[in-house]
């Protein structure tokens, strides 16, 4: 029983009003890759956050045990010091600083007088970005690289700090399939150089491809571990959600109406440097009832596209002409957007989609205050009234609408930017990543509302990362790549490896 | 009511008992108040010390007067730091104005009303000026009002040739000095004074009574009755009183008139118009709230010549009741303005805060000068006990979101 490098022993973590861990067990074997698995809400980030220190002992119930000792963290330097290091799903780096000191922040190489040996701490850098197979400049600004970049610069550093059992909170949520597999094939490569890893994630395949043992938790407990000969993506989902889901995506029965909305030639240029075209004539349509799905690698110009569609809200010298029910309309604002009847959910709802600190009642009404007043004076009764018949419609758990949208899970916040869209009463919806960071069993009300909204008689845009995703639910796909739509397929040639194909074709210049 | 509390037992178990929703609606409702319960405490305070003093009518006319400009600044701080703003250069465009309205009347020869509409209009232009700047250009308003405190302390200095000017007529002296009082002849206690008061309890029940009877309607959860009656009782005895040190006194200050239709005013447009909720929506999160079509340029700019405006108001009020306009008025406005707003409550970052907040927080701030002064507590200790005063202000409030931010 000794080869566990960790054992989480009956932790209960309670906050007020709310036991998140009740009675969890984890134990990690020496050397392995762990994953672990639950819906947003079910307890993953406070248990690492437990483990972390981040939660202090005593904070807690149960007991830790790592490498054959018990420990009591105080706070996240005390785990580090042990060997524990966490990276969590929103990165901790610097924008302005270079990588190297980004990697040695707060760990710096010091030379004579105490002072930092930029040299020696310039290449100590270059050796584990070679570790992480990362080409870059150790003085290359953070913000001039990917986020998948940065990811491996987050490894790089956790490496500097001689790590032995690292965790990532769902690495690849916001990478493309390229730097996904170059990050699972790294942490592979980490546990062969005797790095034990635990892995927080919602994508399935990638647990399967590279975990050793998935524990699953569900409402604060542990449900089973799972060892790897065992591991389906049905079972994980059954333990995470208690119960079977037939079908990933549900059914669906188009009824497809005339065009509604139609996109020609549209181009935009990017904001700070207007040379570079980042959006190239992009002709794109779509009818009532349909489903059109945007496929895409990052930085294909997939938000870029329907971020300038949205009132400009992207770009510099955009051009193009956008028809509704064959009419040219014009959307040079947002609000003159959402007057022609276009909604626009972007992927980032934390950053750009809710007013956090606001309740559910004014996030829902934000978009059509004009419909709740009048001489400018908001009815806020009425607007009560709105979004709790909201709240019951999209199935938004939260006890009033008076909630603030920082404290509601994802799913949850999801379907309240889906609600203050559909509130503004739109012909046209684009939802930009509509399930990013969502847990299963929400994603399938998403995906429920998304076909609800069709048969309405609505046209949909669905941007998304995922492929299976888009492949479950759409009508019809587009391929973009570098700007340019490369290709149009309806759902029943649209094959996996045919999307990809026209997703990774390279135009010619 | 019946409706919601079914679906809550759906929800999250067992209905709430009625005593624990009672104490659960009173802990939040002192929870939200704690700003009011923290003025009550000072006055409470500065009472003992000072043996009633801080009590007596002529003080608590006091209180307005001198307190009145750095409130009417505070209600349009308190927009611009909602909308993650700040403004550093209202005292100077007090000073300015001030300046501006007494050459005019002076030197022009301009009938005080027209000098008072010329200076408003000349406020909102210095605001638009600032707003131009920091909504189209994107200038940070640190950086622009930094300016303009510099400029606009300059350009007092032209207008005034770098002298004072007084002796103002009476009608443009009221704004700051005037009193409502004997209209009906003379009291000991001001009737006039006293109508005024009552209007102002009726006035304020109704409009409780009919927002909470809204709210059933619409099926919302309202507050427990002997809660509701209880606060209105509180609110009534405090406004009466308060009326009744005015009545004995002089009257109701013209200043108090201005200040009252102000609170009201910006109380709806912060709390009911669209054009508040843009700038709670801008506060909350600027990229949110542009892409929900939120024109926040424009209220960025609006909210700044509303700033002027205000800013040009106080320097109104504040000549008129030195009888003065000299270049080194309003000097340090700016921060006791800025001080109220956080006091009350008011977020750093932008989307918190409220005119009532504001308010409140003038008013102690109001309390503790005038308090210590009647203690004869110099100058240097009544700054450095401010400046404390605003730290654990805003200390308090950020623990107090650390306690309730949990996860």
């Amino acid at each position: 029983m000794t080869t566990n490098i960790l054992e989480m022993r009956s932790i209960t973590k309670t906050f007020p009003g709310v036991k998140a861990l009740q009675d969890v067990t984890l134990e990690v074997a020496r050397g392995e890759i762990h994953a672990i698995c639950g819906e947003n809400g079910a307890g993953k980030s406070t248990l690492m956050k437990v483990l972390s220190g981040v939660y202090p002992h005593g904070s807690y119930d149960g007991e830790i045990v790592f490498e054959n000792e018990p420990v009591a963290f105080r706070d996240i330097r005390d785990s580090e010091a042990k060997g524990i290091v966490i990276i969590h799903q929103e990165l901790a780096l610097s924008p302005f600083l270079s990588i190297a000191e980004n990697i040695f922040l707060n760990n710096e190489v010091k030379g004579r007088f105490g002072l930092i040996d930029w040299n020696r701490a310039n290449s100590e850098a270059a050796k584990l970005l070679a570790r992480v197979g990362l080409r870059e400049n150790p003085t290359t600004k953070i913000m001039e690289i990917g986020v998948g970049k940065q990811q491996l610069v987050e490894i790089a550093k956790a490496l500097s700090k001689r790590v032995k059992l690292l965790i990532l909170d769902e690495p690849t949520a916001a990478l493309n399939d390229d730097d996904s597999d170059h990050l699972l094939d790294l942490i592979l490569h980490l546990k062969e150089q005797g790095i034990t890893s635990i892995i927080i994630s919602h994508k399935l395949n990638e647990i399967k491809k590279i975990a050793d043992s998935v524990t699953v938790l569900r409402d604060g407990k542990t449900i089973e571990t799972i060892a790897k000969s065992d591991v389906t993506e049905e079972r994980i989902i059954k333990d995470m959600v208690g119960r079977d889901l037939e079908h990933r995506y549900p059914d669906h029965t188009p009824h497809i109406g005339e065009e509604i909305l139609r996109v020609e030639n549209w181009t935009a240029h990017h904001p700070q440097d207007p040379s570079r075209v980042m959006v190239d004539k992009v002709n794109l349509n779509v009818r009532r009832g349909e489903i059109v799905g945007i496929a895409g690698l990052m930085g294909a110009g997939r938000t870029e596209f329907a971020m300038s569609l949205f009132g400009k809200s992207y770009g510099s010298r955009i051009s193009g002409k956008v028809f509704k029910n064959g009419k040219e309309i014009q959307t040079r604002s947002v609000s003159e957007a959402i007057g022609n009847g276009l909604a626009y959910a972007t992927e980032d709802r934390k950053q750009y989609g809710l007013n956090l600190i606001e309740d559910i009642k004014r996030n829902i009404s934000a978009a059509s205050l004009d419909k709740l007043s009048r001489a400018g004076l908001v009815n806020d009764n009425e607007e009560y009234k709105v979004a709790t018949e909201y709240r019951k419609s999209m199935n938004i758990k939260a006890p009033t609408v008076l909630a603030k949208t920082g404290k509601l899970s994802g799913g949850n916040q999801q379907k309240v930017v889906l609600s203050k869209w559909i509130y503004s009463d739109p012909d046209v919806l684009i939802l930009d990543e509509p399930t990013r960071g969502i847990d299963v069993g929400a994603k399938y009300e998403i995906y429920t509302i998304i076909n609800r909204l069709a048969s309405e008689g609505k046209g949909i845009i669905v941007i998304s990362s995922e492929l299976p995703e888009l492949l479950g639910i759409c009508d019809r796909i587009y391929a973009l790549s570098e700007g340019r739509i490369t290709g149009e397929l309806p759902i029943a040639e649209a094959t996996p490896e045919a999307v990809l194909k026209l997703m990774t074709m390279e135009s010619p210049r | 009511m019946t409706n919601t509390d079914s679906e809550l037992v759906e929800k999250v178990g067992p209905a709430p008992s009625r005593l624990t929703s009672s104490i659960s609606h009173i802990v939040t409702d002192l929870g939200k108040n704690g700003i009011f319960l923290a003025l009550i405490a000072v006055v409470v305070l500065f009472s003992i010390l000072t043996n009633g003093i801080l009590l007596r009518p002529q003080n608590i006319s006091n209180l307005i007067v001198q307190n009145g400009y750095i409130l009417i600044l505070a209600i349009g701080m308190v927009m611009v730091i909602v909308a993650g703003h700040i403004d550093l250069s209202v005292g100077s465009v007090a000073a300015f104005v001030g300046a501006v309205s007494g050459v005019l009347i002076r030197d022009a020869g301009m009938p005080w009303w027209a000098a008072i509409l010329v200076s408003l209009l000349v406020g909102a232009l210095v605001g638009a000026w600032q707003g131009f700047w920091i909504a189209y250009v994107g200038i940070p308003a640190f950086i622009v009002t930094l300016a303009g405190m510099l400029i606009f302390r300059g350009l007092a200095l032209v207008v005034l040739g770098n002298t004072n000017i007084g002796s103002f007529p009476t009608e443009y002296r009221a704004l700051g000095n005037g009193f409502l009082t004997d209209v009906f002849g003379e009291f000991p206690v001001d009737p006039l004074t006293m109508g005024v008061g009552i209007i102002a309890i009726v006035g304020f029940i109704v409009q409780q009574v009919r927002t909470r009877a809204g709210r059933a309607a619409y099926g919302q959860d309202v507050e427990p009755l002997g809660w509701f009656v209880g606060k209105l009782v509180i609110l009534t005895l405090g406004v009466g009183a308060f009326a009744y040190a005015l009545a004995t006194f002089k009257g109701i200050p013209v200043t108090l008139i201005v200040l009252a239709v102000l609170v009201m005013v910006y109380g709806i447009v912060t709390n009911r118009s669209v054009f508040g909720r843009h700038i709670y929506a801008i506060g909350g999160n600027r990229h949110a709230a542009e892409l929900s079509g939120v024109k926040t340029r424009q209220v960025d700019f609006f909210i700044f010549v509303n700033m002027g405006f205000l800013a040009a108001l106080a320097g109104l009020v504040f000549t008129a009741r030195l009888n003065l306009a000299g270049p080194k008025a309003g000097d340090g406005f700016e921060l006791e303005a800025i001080s109220a707003a956080f006091i009350g409550g008011a977020a750093v970052q932008g989307g918190v805060g409220t005119i009532g907040g504001a308010i409140i927080g003038g008013l102690i701030i109001g309390v503790l000068n005038n308090g210590m002064s009647i203690l004869g507590i110099g100058i240097e200790w009544q700054q450095a006990v401010k400046g404390l005063v605003l730290l654990f202000a805003v200390a308090f409030d950020v623990f107090n979101k650390r306690r309730a931010g949990g996860r």
